[in-house]
């Protein structure tokens, strides 16, 4: 690993840089705070029986044994539900999901009951007690035959529908780029599928429920990425006055956009403690979150990639078929209803570009946008760095050489795509080279060169990406109504010590850590004297939460403005202390000081314990010191990255081993390198785990095949090298500091360049594209011309 | 969290006691060794025993010496033990090379041979390590023991010759010299089951195969012992070609089914070329060839 620790002696950066976690100590200790830690007085707790069909009609329901169990509290259908008006809840794009089914069942593991009882186990025996009669359905499962006339519909709890379809989605020009492509020397088209996969962060989803009957009060102890929105949710959902709901996500076990969704299991609790009046507990074991969480992915892709003859792209077409399952539960921009997948154009400077896109019902689990993928940035940025390698194939080109062709230039940002988007800033080929540079590129190609002559099998793959995070501006970007700006509170306490308070979340990112930091910048206050409030409704202000990789780009924002304005007020003060006129002072991070005479000075710390202390304070200046912003941010960042995978493949048993993986990556500013540089490993991992293993799969009949970790496989360190990271810096214009994102970086580009690696490794067998997850079996399969799509 | 649905619970002082209260309880009791195939089977309620026989504090189950020119192996020894025993390295390399690839250090420091060798589960490996040495089982009852070798012991997929008021309480391998083994093993990912393994030992004279078997474990029934391969490779010159031969005949004989390990004509495959590697380590092992 690359990544080393600062020494001791290293002087420890007030403001940006390498620093140690503010986090990890009591996380490595065992002393965090986890929703499956809280425990109430009286505290009961929750199971959910689950459907052992995808598709079928729910004849009667028989809750009597279980209700005569000792310890059992409540046993609550669908039908109690409905009793209440909550049966059904919203989704996060305008379409509703059963809480618990009443109707039919649309997806093996569906909630179909709860029980509540006096501890988890006894709960969990009750379920076997529920009887229930189900009646089969066909379920639709192949996402290729969703739209056939002769499948049943799934959503026939949607007034008049008659089909399986959920959206339709455009983006670019269709005649312009049909034109390019009648006329373009070469086209290649290719079938490029990314698989159902899934979060699985390591904590489970769950909550604990407490609902004051007497004061109406809800406090809800939550896995949430977006406590603030959730809240929202509820007082839409439950009638729950907004001020009377307290969300409050505690330490979060991993989220990757798992723990963006409301789903029903947290409904079921809050309804459970309104009706019961005491505080209930559920926490999904590992297959309720495997098997009906938020999954993502699931898009079927037609590629195309137009160019002349001497490697010029000049325009990207594609078809997507993407699979919604039962309720659509995409957590996106409302209308974004396919997320950012309009950056499918990639780095490249084109000129024209179209996306169509059918999204349809199925009977599995709906979620859709989940998995570090930047709102379906993941699948975009796959399509087109697979399709570049199928076109560098086509005219047997350098990969490398084909993407230095045709990346956009410096000198064109900022950038506005055939779709578009508008790239703030972005300076490509350094970063690629720099990637070739570090993995000595030319010596590779002479030894994949040289190994292929011996029937060695050595592949190499790039990957260039770029990123659009930080959602988002108000003018085009809300969730369910709700805008995507985010605020921010700065206190300085007299001593001078500072609390600031974040909407974001985290799961594992270090907000405690970068956004001490931030602040600690702008007003030069040690990072450890700044405490990081954040997960807590009532103790922080509002804003959209932690997903997107958007903490940095919006919250960050926030934080360095709202430290700004308090450092303003600092200089009226200082102005007041030191005698002379604001225009007269000098800024050295952490102190003023009258220019010209550096021993007239007043630190920080004195200046709020005069904020705060007798005396008077300069005309109009009220005494404390701090401030609230909300930050509306101007545009979305745009991170980028140059990646490069090495893998051996044996010839004989078609395992793939990744020797090496090199990634370089620009976020902009850098707050704190270590902290990036654990975000992008993450990413790394997870990159390789969704190309070579990872995948939720179905039977026919609708069974999830991946309801544990034994079959849903996710890597380890025996699978992944040690990774080779590097940097550019290619500041943000528009965000205060110059930052962008990057939480998601490496999930976005790393599994192109893994794929792309094992093709070219391939190469001596013909194979010009093979699907994820790229299993043993799959590239021997592909090694034979028998390659099959996963789905 | 997981929970298995209510069962009773009873640690075992010995052999004895152990299997007498296996009798009493009959078919709703199971001993519990390390619990690794149990307890998930348990937590996803595909089990629900009622009552559990701890056998972990059997102390007399504990070992891996040699006695009688075998090596005996009691049922408790973990995968661990199997992994670090330097006397059965030097005898059986095959136990190294599969245990380095069972599991994980988790799993292996809890999970035991006499476990394994019960649940037989069609992915287990240590049933065709076993069956490909030509190991014999220690099998206990209220009236008595018998000895039965891994043909009789290993009846199919979840089912052994161990009946409900017995246990399994030794492994025996008999040792010859001039022997060599070794055991391949494709898995998606560290710690997954395997997609295909396949185990080798051969005994040589000189360039000879005096004896040899191979052993598959994952794909399909009866097939921790491949007789047709052992008999092929009877008095036969160790060569490439009777490796690809005996490969095969192995991938011939096994019957393994399409899943999301593998297709069943990659696992056909796997059969083939891990039978050729395991052999051709075994051969050379043999030949003192490999340290
Ligand atoms: C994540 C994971 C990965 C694994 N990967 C592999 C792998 O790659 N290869 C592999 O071979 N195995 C693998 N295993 C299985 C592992 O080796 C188990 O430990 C083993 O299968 C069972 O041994 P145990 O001691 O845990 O048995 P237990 O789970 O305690 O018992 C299994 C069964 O055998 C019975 N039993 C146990 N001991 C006796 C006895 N002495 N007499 C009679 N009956 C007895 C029990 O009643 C029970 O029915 C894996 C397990 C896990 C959890």
């Amino acid at each position: 690993m690359t990544t080393t620790e600062p020494a001791p002696t290293e002087e420890r950066p007030i403001g940006f840089g390498k620093l140690l976690r503010k986090e990890d100590p009591r996380l490595i200790r065992g002393m965090g705070n986890f929703v499956d830690d809280i425990q109430l007085k009286g505290m009961l707790h929750l199971a959910i029986l689950r459907s052992p069909m995808a598709h079928a009609k729910i004849v009667s329901i028989d809750k009597s044994a279980a209700e005569a169990m000792e310890g059992v509290v409540a046993v609550v259908t669908g039908e109690d539900l409905a009793g209440h008006g909550l049966a059904w809840m919203p989704t996060l794009s305008n379409d509703v999901q059963a809480v618990l089914a009443t109707d039919k069942v649309r997806f093996q593991h569906q909630e179909v009951a709860f029980v509540v009882a006096t501890d988890r186990y006894i709960a969990r025996d009750a379920l076997e007690q529920i009887d229930v009669e189900y009646e089969w359905i066909d379920p639709v499962v192949d996402v290729r035959t969703a739209m056939n006339p002769d499948v049943p519909v799934i959503r026939t709890d949607l007034e008049g529908k008659t089909d399986n379809h959920v959206f339709d989605w455009e983006t670019g020009d269709a005649a312009a780029t049909q034109a390019v492509f009648d006329n373009a020397d070469v086209v290649v088209k290719q079938e490029v599928i990314y698989p159902r996969s899934h979060p699985a962060p390591m904590e489970t989803c769950g909550c604990v429920a407490d609902l004051n009957r007497v004061s109406g009060q809800l406090n809800l102890w939550s896995t949430t990425q977006a406590p603030h929105a959730h809240r929202t949710v509820y007082a839409l959902v439950a009638g729950l006055p907004e001020h009377k709901i307290r969300v409050i996500a505690p330490d979060i076990g991993g989220g990757f956009g798992n723990k963006v969704p409301i789903y029903p299991g947290y409904v079921c609790a809050i309804v459970a403690s309104l009706l019961i009046g005491k505080p209930v507990k559920w926490m999904e074991d590992r297959t309720e979150n495997l098997v009906t969480t938020g999954f993502a992915r699931d898009y079927v892709m037609q590629g195309e990639i137009a160019a002349t003859k001497e490697g010029k792209i000049l325009a990207i077409r594609t078809d997507v078929l993407a699979d919604h399952g039962a309720f659509n539960g995409v957590a996106a921009p409302v209308k974004y209803p396919a997320g950012f997948f309009g950056v499918f154009t990639g780095s490249y400077d084109i000129e024209a570009a179209y996306c169509s896109m059918k999204a349809v019902y199925t009977n599995k689990a709906p979620g859709g946008v989940a998995y570090a993928c930047s709102f379906r940035i993941t699948e975009a940025v796959y399509l087109v760095e697979r399709m570049v390698d199928v076109l560098a194939l086509e005219l047997d080109m350098d990969s490398a050489e084909l993407r230095l062709k045709n990346l956009i230039k410096e000198d064109q940002f900022p950038y506005e795509t055939k779709t578009g988007w508008v790239y703030d800033s972005g300076n490509y080929e350094p970063a690629l080279r720099k990637a070739m540079e570090m993995a000595g590129y030319d010596e590779l190609r002479r030894e994949q060169a040289e190994k292929r002559e011996r029937g060695e099998l050595m592949g190499i793959g790039l990957s260039f990406f770029t990123e659009a995070v930080g959602a988002g501006p108000r003018k085009d970007m809300d969730i369910l109504g709700l805008g995507m700006a985010d605020g921010c509170e700065l206190r300085i306490h007299p001593t001078g010590k500072a609390v600031v308070r974040l909407s974001v979340k985290t799961q594992g990112q270090g907000h405690e850590t970068t956004f001490a930091q931030i602040v600690a910048e702008e007003i030069g206050i040690p990072p450890e004297d700044i405490e990081v409030v954040h997960g807590d409704t009532d103790n922080t202000p509002f804003g959209l939460g932690t997903y997107g990789s958007r903490s940095t780009p919006v919250s960050g924002a926030a934080a360095a403005l709202v430290t700004r304005k308090v450092r303003d007020k600092a200089q009226i003060i200082a102005s007041g202390m030191l005698e002379v006129s604001v225009a007269d002072l000098e800024w050295n991070k952490g102190s003023f000081s009258v220019k010209g005479d550096p021993s007239k000075s007043v630190t920080i710390q004195d200046i709020a314990m005069k904020a705060h202390g007798a005396g008077d304070l300069p005309e109009g200046i009220e005494g404390g010191l701090e401030a609230q912003i909300c930050y509306n941010p101007e545009n979305l960042t745009y991170p980028f990255g140059a990646y490069i995978c090495v893998v051996d493949v044996d010839p004989g048993t078609a395992e793939v081993k990744v020797r090496r993986f090199i990634a370089v990556d620009d976020c902009g500013t850098q707050i704190n390198p270590m902290i990036i540089e654990g975000q992008v490993h993450g990413g790394l991992a997870d990159g390789v785990g969704m190309a070579l293993m990872q995948m939720i799969s179905f039977d026919e009949d609708g069974n999830c095949l991946s309801g544990s970790l034994m079959e849903y496989l996710i890597p380890t360190a025996l699978e992944t090298p040690d990774w080779e990271t590097g940097h550019t810096v290619t500041p943000s214009p528009h965000h205060p500091i110059g930052a962008k994102g990057v939480g998601e970086s490496a999930t976005v580009g790393s599994p192109p360049a893994v794929v792309n690696a094992v093709v070219d490794a391939l190469r001596p067998y013909g194979v010009k594209h093979a699907d994820m997850p790229l299993t043993p079996s799959r590239v021997w399969e592909a090694m034979q011309g028998n390659h099959t799509p996963p789905i | 969290m997981q929970v298995p649905a209510p069962f009773e619970y009873e640690r075992a002082t010995s052999v004895e006691q152990a299997i007498a209260l296996r009798a009493k309880l009959g078919d709703e009791a199971r001993f519990i060794a390390g619990g690794h195939s149990l307890l998930p089977m348990m937590k996803l309620r595909l089990a629900n025993p009622e009552h559990l026989i701890d056998i972990n504090d059997l102390e007399e189950l504990f070992y891996i010496k040699e006695e009688a020119g075998e090596i005996r192996i009691g049922a408790m020894s973990r995968h661990r033990d199997l992994l670090d025993s330097e006397l059965l390295y030097q005898h059986f390399p095959i136990f190294r090379d599969a245990e380095k690839l069972i599991a994980d250090p988790v799993v292996r420091n809890r999970g035991t041979i006499g476990g394994s060798l019960c649940q037989a589960d069609p992915a287990e490996d240590l049933s065709a390590v076993c069956a490909t040495l030509g190991a014999t089982c220690v099998i206990k009852s209220e009236t008595g023991e018998r000895v039965v070798d891994m043909k009789e012991f290993h009846v199919g997929p979840y089912e052994t010759a161990v009946g409900d008021a017995e246990m399994l309480t030794e492994i025996r391998i008999p040792t010859a010299s001039n022997g060599g083994s070794a055991y391949e093993k494709v898995e998606r990912r560290a710690g997954d089951w395997a997609v295909v393994s396949s185990g080798a030992s051969v005994w040589m004279d000189g360039d000879t195969i005096t004896a040899g078997r191979v052993g598959l474990a994952a794909v399909g029934d009866n097939t921790t012992q491949l007789d047709g391969v052992a008999e092929l490779l009877a008095g036969k010159t160790a060569s490439e070609e009777l490796y690809t031969q005996a490969g095969e005949l192995a991938a011939a004989s096994c019957s393994p089914q399409t899943d999301n390990r593998g297709t069943e004509a990659y696992k056909r495959h796997l059969a083939m070329e891990l039978t050729r590697r395991s052999l051709r380590r075994a051969v050379a092992r043999a030949q003192g060839q490999e340290a």
